[in-house]
């Protein structure tokens, strides 16, 4: 089995083991949904307008949550340094990394948007274009979040520091996705919005890696 | 130019003399500027401001220009120090930062100000201004990731990689901002038609700015070189005793 291969098996016991992964990132993100009509209200109107975009707000929020590990971890224990050092480009093992962080948060969470936007008053219609723009997004949110993670290495304010650094960047995805989500909830065409988000998650895949890789072999330097 | 000035000698010769000289022509092109700007006469509804609020055009706009290209610069100055390895980039993009978020908050707090005079509200979430609101966090994400590391070296490197994300995204959040505006509402902000008596002081307090930054960036450069000869010097002289 070549390295990246053993690498990508090591971090996604690593992400779904010991209550990581969707034990963690689906209580969040359900309470997050739950404080919502407590803080607006239980009136259905004004949280059926805001039912699609407050289920990407606490996405946003909710990818944040395991970011901290990400690369902190192995920085600690002196893995990170193994992995810097072996026949694997850092870059890759950047991009595994943060692709299985997609699959064990973005993508269980994907599933469990429907459920929360259709709980707080969106039409259950719309169920399969959430999850796809909650699987694009969330690979966004893992791209972007890991530069923000591997730039806080060795800091010692940790996730505080990655979500100010990392949320204004979420800015366009979540533009993109609950833009496209309320255009076709008003009957509109949605694909500019879908295909823009996609545009942004898979340019900061193909360029997030080497962000990421740089901001490790600084903080190992 | 930047070849010669790159020597931290030679900048300091150099920017000796041309701190005070921006700053002399900085007090210069902004006083003539605003002296011009309460000169004009006031604006009728619809040019951007009825009586006194058109005043704000005389220098909100040119504080909001500048705060995205002292972004420009900051991230030009990172992508130096990041590839070359350069002491004075470095200490450019450092320099930058604060001085980027002063403009950004006043372009901001100048732009609401405007807004209740204008508008009668403090805040809407148009385009521009949301974008303006998302530079100002982005300036403050950089400050923060400085303020965190303890090594300044490697500090300084990895802000220098966040300045060099942020310049690539900052075109990509301008247009999805427009994007998302334009789903909601048109803009509401009307196109000026400025007759000549209000061009001069316009250009005069934009250039103005600019002189302004260019000798506040040089202070504080120079300030950052001589800490960290101060460093090394204290480093010195704990050695020898």
């Amino acid at each position: 089995m070549s390295g990246l291969g053993v690498l990508f098996r090591r971090e996604l016991a690593l992400a779904w083991g010991r209550g990581g992964g969707p034990m963690l990132a689906l209580p969040f993100y359900a309470c997050v949904a739950t404080l919502l009509p407590l803080a607006i209200g239980a009136d259905t109107g004004p949280l059926k307008a805001i039912a699609t975009g407050s289920s990407w707000l606490a996405l946003a929020l909710t990818s944040l949550l395991s970011l901290e590990r990400l690369f902190e971890r192995d920085f600690e224990d002196g893995a990170l340094d193994l992995l810097a050092l072996g026949d694997e480009p850092l870059e890759a093992v950047c991009f595994i990394k943060c692709l299985v962080q997609w699959l064990a948060t973005g993508a269980p969470l994907a599933l469990a948007a429907p459920i929360a936007a259709m709980a707080l008053g969106a039409s259950p219609g719309l169920t399969p274009l959430i999850i796809a723009t909650a699987l694009l997004g969330g690979l966004g949110f893992s791209f972007t979040g890991g530069i923000g993670a591997a730039l806080s290495i060795g800091s010692r304010r940790g996730g505080v520091l990655i979500a100010v650094i990392v949320l204004p960047l979420f800015a366009p995805p979540v533009i993109f996705g609950a833009g496209a989500i309320s255009q076709a909830a008003a009957g509109l065409d949605w694909r500019a919005g879908f295909a823009l988000l996609g545009g942004y998650s898979l340019f900061f895949t193909a360029l997030g890696p080497f962000f990421m890789a740089a901001a490790c072999r600084n903080a190992l330097s | 130019m930047i070849q010669l000035l790159a020597n931290p000698q030679r900048f300091m010769d150099f920017s000796k003399w041309a701190a005070p000289i921006f700053g002399i022509l900085a007090v210069a092109l902004l006083g003539t500027g605003f002296t011009l700007a309460f000169a004009v006469p006031e604006g009728v509804e619809g040019s951007g401001g009825s009586g006194d609020a058109i005043r704000f055009l005389f220098f909100h706009p040119q504080l909001a220009t500048m705060s995205m290209a002292i972004y420009a610069a900051m991230a030009a100055s990172a992508f130096f120090g990041f590839v070359f390895r350069h002491l004075l980039a470095d200490a450019g993009a450092r320099a930058a930062a604060p001085l980027g978020a002063g403009f950004t908050f006043l372009a901001l707090a100048t732009g609401s100000l405007w807004g209740v005079k204008t508008w009668g509200t403090w805040w809407i979430w148009d385009a521009k201004l949301t974008a303006e609101l998302v530079l100002f966090l982005l300036y403050l994400g950089y400050m923060a990731l400085l303020a965190a590391i303890d090594d300044e070296t490697k500090a300084t490197r990895a802000a220098n990689i966040l300045a060099m994300v942020g310049v690539i995204n900052l075109p990509i959040i301008y247009f999805s901002v427009y994007w998302w505006n334009s789903i909601h509402q048109g803009s509401s902000m009307g196109g000026n038609h400025l007759g000549p008596d209000y061009v001069a002081p316009f250009i005069l307090n934009m250039l103005g700015f600019a002189a302004l930054f260019c000798a506040l960036w040089i202070v504080r450069v120079r300030a950052e070189v001589w800490r960290r000869k101060a460093g090394a010097l204290a480093v010195q002289a704990a050695g020898k005793s």
